[in-house]
């Protein structure tokens, strides 16, 4: 009956990891792809490794599939951060069908303030 | 108590349940390993973890993490949905867009915790903050609103109150 669960579980999160993938081919830019890479195979994994905790229970090694999902959490987000701020700053252009840029216009902003301080 | 102190206790504390946790409680060769290392990451990295006096008390503070991190985990299934939705849909109907949202959050630890958790939720990915102006930048998949303060009402506001009862 566990390993049922177990194996059901892990199955969910490989559909969610190979919807991860899927996404990253179809979507059109780097920003929109990961949004597909960071959700859905965060969710995958932590899908994977709580099936995992579910057919070992708490020895300690569910214990360190725990600790993973503590970790895939706290460090998924912030490497898709940081990846997509990287990619803004070398000037990678957002897809064609991209509405808004807040961030671009702000920086403009700052960059036109400052040649005109220079300027004074 | 001086606050570094304090800091400096629960982290050791909490590295040492850790440790055994992961290993063999019953050698002692294991224990004192790890309390050796415990002491070396409190030592090099204790400081950081409580960095001014928290006005709430402990007991409530835990119980609305625990209210947050169910919330978390309800939102984090909508979002993987939403984009499972949106990456099989045929017609891919997205609307990609970068907006800026205001938070009113202060403490260091509040606002990475408030920008991981929106990267994990529907359609949205924090990717840079602006630290004067407490703005975050977020590239949203499906821009609804290109308005500051309408889209603060609808991508921070569904974690601000709860986090602002746990870091402030």
């Amino acid at each position: 009956m566990i390993d049922t669960i177990g194996i059901i579980l892990i199955c969910i999160g490989i559909a969610f990891d190979f919807l991860g993938v899927l996404g990253l081919v179809r979507l059109p830019d780097v920003y929109n792809r990961l949004q597909a890479a960071t959700k859905c195979v965060t969710f995958g994994s932590m899908g994977i490794l709580l099936g995992v905790i579910v057919m070992q229970g708490f020895t300690s090694f569910g214990f360190k599939a725990l600790i993973g999902i503590v970790f895939i959490i706290l460090a998924a987000p912030t490497a898709a951060h940081a990846v997509a701020r990287a990619a803004h700053r070398s000037k990678i252009p957002l897809a064609k069908i991209s509405v808004v840029d807040k961030y671009e216009e702000d920086k403009e902003l700052k960059e036109e303030t400052l040649k005109e301080e220079v300027k004074v | 108590m001086e606050t570094k102190t304090k800091s400096r206790i629960i982290v050791f504390v909490f590295a040492l349940l850790v440790w055994f946790a992961l290993t063999d409680i019953k050698n002692y060769q294991e224990v004192l390993i790890g309390i050796a290392i415990s002491l070396l990451i409190t030592f090099l990295a204790g400081h950081f973890l409580i960095t001014t006096e928290k006005s709430q008390h402990p007991v409530k503070r835990v119980i609305h993490f625990l209210f947050y991190i169910l919330k978390f985990f309800w939102e984090m299934i909508k979002a993987n949905l939403e984009v499972a939705y949106l990456v099989i849909h045929p017609m891919l109907p997205i609307k990609p867009g970068i907006v800026k949202i205001k938070t009113k959050l202060t403490k260091d630890s509040a606002i990475t915790v408030l920008s991981n958790s929106i990267t994990l939720t529907p359609g949205t990915l924090t990717i840079d903050i602006n630290e004067q102006k407490k703005e975050l930048y977020i590239h949203w998949i499906n821009v609804k609103t290109q308005d500051i303060d309408e889209a603060t009402e609808e991508i921070g506001n569904r974690f601000e109150k709860t986090l602002t009862e746990v870091f402030e």
